[in-house]
């Protein structure tokens, strides 16, 4: 490859810098004043794209049109940001910390129906801008005069807000809530209006981003995931708050990028490698090198705790007469429904998923709740146990209940890994690392056609013939689901749970006495991980088919929505958090057409009604009774 | 012939052809409930193709319905969205069959659910038509006798277009193709085969994109840097757009020639609109010009119905129903063994002509029409189109008999 090659593709790295720049530099913003993880981000940027091709199709033909289109297309945004801060995200400040994550999936959702209804299913692939349409000669090659506006553009946004941030006074109480909201509040500054103004300029430099990219890529209905994960790798890796940060994440990802695609297909020791293969990963990659590296991102500084969460809640205790009695009456109930269920025999089906999903829910809870550490990859121990049964039994010819007893082993030692860099850390850099791992993973099975069957994954996973009945399968799936259950809460009423929660609340003071909190929450991570591949493995054989989509980002958002929606602060939150989400979309697909909106809208209600999951709202208003009784 | 003529008309017909029906078949009017087909696909996921694919079915339900149903049962469709999750799409299987008693289950778009769902139909012996998804897998390495195929697969497609890359006598090669099992098997299927025909061919660049997330400007430019005398694209939808406006702004495309797949199809040449190029050899479906009686009716059909043109996904859909109606016809019956006999083998009509379930595979030898891109007005079309049938764009039967396993 010639040096003049490698030039043009170190520009073409600065173009994708500056779009990777505008579309994460918003959450990084709000992140550092409001600490919500806002999950739609990468939905105002898909807005953002859509409402720009919406009015450039009106006023686009003249360049003031084109920029005015790009610019009122940000302004609209950053309004529904604001409008949306007002009405919902305002009300949940104080709800347990993550549990503004709930609030903003659903809004993802019901922005992803709304776009679909408003703007309809096919791409649509804007003009180009007017007086940038052509291409410059550079070191004999076509460079796209926009792509060097863009290249101008995103230092440009930098200086501006580098500039707001230091020489205004709203610059300043930025900085200074970023420290510290409580004493800005004390200081006499409005927190709400703080708080709406940065959402609101977050949300436009969200839709900035998006109606940028009107003459680079169709608007379409697949941006809006597809922004979050960029934008979240970029503030992670730059460090949660820092802007210039966020642009030098934004360079390093961008020219790793166009580098591996430039190298392309290598060949080495008789083997070919390509590179460009690598593209689908190389992000995550970055991010897990950096974050082992730093564990705070290349820029980021230590935040100050956060003192706006809800109080930290009293510890677990063992579930009273009441409680026990209740959940026996329920497992007689699951018992009885194979033979109630020939009635109704998609019970049994839909009730396989949800005891599948419920140990999955319990045993992220089991590290979430009371080990304090929030893994966005926690179906990276689902699909590993999934796909450790599915090779054992593919691959080396074992019976099914080898393969479903010895496959959580293969999620066992990804946690025992994983978990060993990933307690290092701690919030959301932690919760960034297991999302790195898990991506990693997932790639792995994806690529790998020779041994995962690539993104085909393994089919032909069925049950041995004395489980093949449905009402057999489902008391194998019962009896591990509810083992694995007593289990995780068994543990975590012993001394191993307390002092995991001991060195979640004040690691310095457990240490003090004596607990090796790096081991115990080590520990932990193994354990979760390989109940996780316990349902894994039960996953494969019920489905008898698996594919790389049981390891991927979605899963694990599925995860913590369940846990987030049942309740963090109790044993039972992730168990009803489960049955419900998992109830909800099942029946919610099937009566709707616009069924993500409508789940989106079932979990704003879930949200609005009980702001600490459903399971930790029941069990406060019960709390309430007694003390008014 | 005035509208209440017509109608008259068609319901003498429909009961003439009731009682015929009623004559013949006898025992089958004992289940006297319409035939209950179960029908699962990623309709949020992928509404660019299955919002038409969906008006498709329902056109060919409302066709078969108002000619009296087949053995004198009316076709129900049951819809399910999987999500795009094979999981869930193997829960809706379980749910259609166990508790909505479906006859028979169709569908499918992505290549792992319809894998995941042909596993489904051989665990629980239940027949199963998949309709869209192109893995060749389906039919051959993880074939079964529970399942059919409608959609012409990446093995048949490619084939169509290599002669057509052949011609072209072009020495150095570039692939560029969406990362995943499509891409990957339809560039491995090209390579093959033009090397087969064309033995002192180079391959000088490949350039597997991240699926929806082609980064388009550096994998033009490397593509470019490659100096190859001709592109094989596989990419679509999205990334497609992507790459035809960076590569028409760098002049990737001056002076050579593309070889694309699927790119003709209004699915994916619609949005490129005036950015489209010109004189690519493409497959696709040019709806505008198919002159035959058949796809004229269905033409006229699918406008009066929905007052827009039908895309591929509505023909697929359409197609679907219409080879279920002909299957149980033949098989006059909805017994899954009987469907079976009767599918392989079966001919049956569609828009673009007579097909037929090939009884080796189980594969329909529906084609596709293989011509150039152009311009029209500021509109993406084929040209010089010709219809390839896909009978001829397969492997040996013996190449067949090995790859797939004994039922």
């Amino acid at each position: 490859m010639s040096v003049d090659a490698l030039l043009v593709q170190f520009l073409n790295g600065l173009a994708g810098a500056s779009t990777l720049f505008l579309l994460a530099v918003g959450l990084s913003l709000i992140f550092g004043v409001t600490r919500i993880v806002n999950f739609a981000h990468g939905s105002f940027y898909m807005l953002g794209i859509y409402i720009a091709y919406s009015l450039t199709a009106r006023i686009g033909g003249s360049v003031l049109g084109f920029w005015g289109s790009v610019v009122l297309a940000a302004l609209a945004v950053g309004l529904l940001g604001v409008i949306v801060e007002c009405l919902l995200l305002r009300r949940i400040y104080r709800a347990p910390e993550l549990f503004q994550l709930l609030a903003t999936f659903a809004l993802v959702l019901i922005a992803r129906d709304a776009a679909l209804a408003i703007w309809g299913p096919e791409d649509l692939l804007g003009p180009r801008a007017p007086g940038l349409k052509g291409a410059v000669e550079i070191l004999g090659r076509q460079f796209p005069q926009y792509d060097l506006a863009l290249i101008f553009i995103g230092p440009a946004v930098l200086g501006a807000l580098w500039w707001m941030l230091t020489r205004t006074r709203f610059g300043v109480l930025i900085r200074a809530a970023t420290e510290d909201r409580e004493m800005v509040g004390a200081l006499g500054v409005n927190q709400a209006w703080l708080f709406t103004a940065v959402f609101g300029l977050g949300t436009l430099l969200a839709g900035l981003g998006g109606a940028l990219q009107g003459p680079r890529e169709p608007a379409n209905l697949g941006l809006d995931l597809m922004g979050i994960g960029d934008a979240f790798v970029v503030v992670v890796v730059g460090g949660m708050g820092s802007i210039p940060g966020a642009f030098l994440a934004a360079l390093i990802i961008a020219e790793i990028k166009a580098l591996c695609i430039a190298i392309g297909t290598v060949h080495v020791f008789g083997f070919d490698f390509s590179f460009s293969k690598l593209t689908l990963v190389v992000e995550f990659l970055v991010m897990a090198v950096v974050l082992i590296w730093k564990p705070l991102g290349l820029l980021g500084k230590p935040s100050a705790a956060s003192r706006n969460s809800s109080a930290v809640e009293a510890p677990l205790a063992p579930p009273d007469k009441a409680a026990k009695i209740f959940g026996y009456a329920v497992l007689v109930l699951l018992l009885l429904l194979p033979v109630v269920g020939q009635m109704f025999p998609y019970a049994v089906v839909l009730m396989i998923d949800i005891l599948v999903a419920v140990l999955f829910a319990a045993s992220l809870h089991f590290i979430m709740g009371p080990g304090g550490m929030h893994s966005f990859g926690h179906a990276a121990y689902f699909g590993l146990g999934a796909y450790g049964a599915g090779l054992l039994m593919k691959q080396f010819s074992m019976p099914m209940e080898a393969a479903l007893g010895l496959g959580p082993l293969l999620a066992a030692a990804g946690a025992l890994l994983f978990g060993w860099f990933c307690v290092r850390l701690s919030g959301v850099y932690l919760a960034m690392l297991t999302l790195a791992f898990a991506q990693i993973v997932w790639s792995i099975a994806f690529q790998w056609d020779e041994v995962t069957g690539g993104s085909n994954g393994i089919i032909g996973l069925w049950p041995a013939e004395w489980l093949n009945q449905k009402a057999a399968y489902y008391y194998l799936t019962l009896a591990l689901t509810v083992g694995g259950v007593l289990f995780l809460w068994r543990v975590l009423l012993a001394p191993f749970g307390y002092a995991l929660r001991a060195g979640r609340d004040s690691p310095l003071r457990a240490d003090a006495i004596g607990i090796n909190v790096f081991n115990y929450q080590w520990m932990a991570f193994v354990l979760a991980g390989t109940v996780c591949g316990v349902a894994g493995s039960l996953f494969a054989f019920s489905k008898g088919t698996i594919a790389p989509d049981v390891i991927h980002v979605g899963r694990s958002i599925d995860g913590l929505v369940m846990v987030l929606l049942g309740g963090v602060q109790t044993l039972a939150g992730p168990v009803v958090g489960a049955a419900l989400f998992t109830w909800l979309q099942d029946a919610v697909a099937r009566e709707f057409q616009y069924w993500r909106a409508a789940l989106g809208v079932a979990i704003l209600l879930l949200v609005m009604v009980f702001p600490l999951g459903v399971a930790g709202s029941v069990k406060r208003l019960l709390r309430r009774r007694e003390v008014a009784a | 012939m005035t509208q209440a003529n017509k109608q008259g008309l068609k319901r003498l017909a429909l009961a003439a052809f009731t009682l015929a029906a009623f004559a013949l078949t006898g025992s089958a009017l004992a289940q006297s409930g319409p035939i209950r087909i179960g029908e699962i696909n990623s309709y949020k996921a992928q509404p660019a193709f299955l919002d038409p694919y969906k008006k498709g079915m329902d056109l060919a339900v409302e066709e078969v319905n108002a000619a009296g149903g087949v053995l004198g049962r009316k076709f129900e469709v049951i819809t399910r969205d999987d999500g795009a999750s094979p999981g869930d799409a193997v829960r809706a299987a379980e749910e259609l069959v166990s508790r909505e008693k479906v006859d028979v289950i169709a569908g499918g778009f992505l290549s792992n659910i319809g894998l995941a769902l042909t596993d489904f139909a051989k665990q629980k012996k239940i027949f199963f038509l998949a309709s869209e998804p192109l893995t060749d897998k389906i039919v051959w390495q993880n074939g079964n006798k529970y399942t059919f195929r409608l959609r012409p697969s990446t093995y048949m497609q490619v084939a169509m277009l290599v002669p057509e890359a052949a011609k072209l006598k072009k020495k150095r090669w570039a692939l560029v193709y969406p990362n995943y099992e499509y891409g990957q098997s339809a560039a491995a299927t090209f390579k093959e085969q033009l090397k087969k025909l064309q033995p002192d061919v180079e391959f000088v660049a490949e350039q597997a994109a991240p699926l929806g997330r082609i980064d388009a400007g550096a994998v033009t430019q490397a593509l470019a840097d490659a100096k190859p005398d001709a592109i094989f694209n596989v990419t679509f939808g999205g990334d497609l757009a992507k790459f035809v406006r960076e590569g028409n702004t760098r002049g990737l495309f001056k002076g050579r020639e593309v070889v694309s797949l699927l790119t003709g199809e209004p699915e994916y040449i619609d949005p490129l609109k005036d950015e489209t190029p010109e004189g690519w050899i493409v497959t696709g479906y040019p709806w505008y010009g198919i002159a035959t009686p058949d796809h004229q009716a269905f033409f006229i059909a699918y406008h009066k119905k929905f007052n827009d043109y039908p895309r591929l996904g509505s023909f697929v859909g359409y197609t679907t129903i219409k080879a279920l109606a002909a299957g149980m016809k033949k098989a006059n019956s909805v017994n899954t063994d009987k469907l079976i006999t009767a599918f392989s083998g079966l001919t049956f009509d569609t828009p673009f002509g007579r097909a037929m379930f090939r009884p080796q595979d189980h594969q329909s030898t529906i084609g596709a029409y293989v011509g150039r891109t152009t311009v029209r007005g500021n509109k993406g079309e084929m040209k010089d189109y010709v219809y390839l049938d896909g009978a001829k764009f397969q492997p040996t039967d013996a190449e067949v008999k090995k790859m797939r396993p004994a039922d």
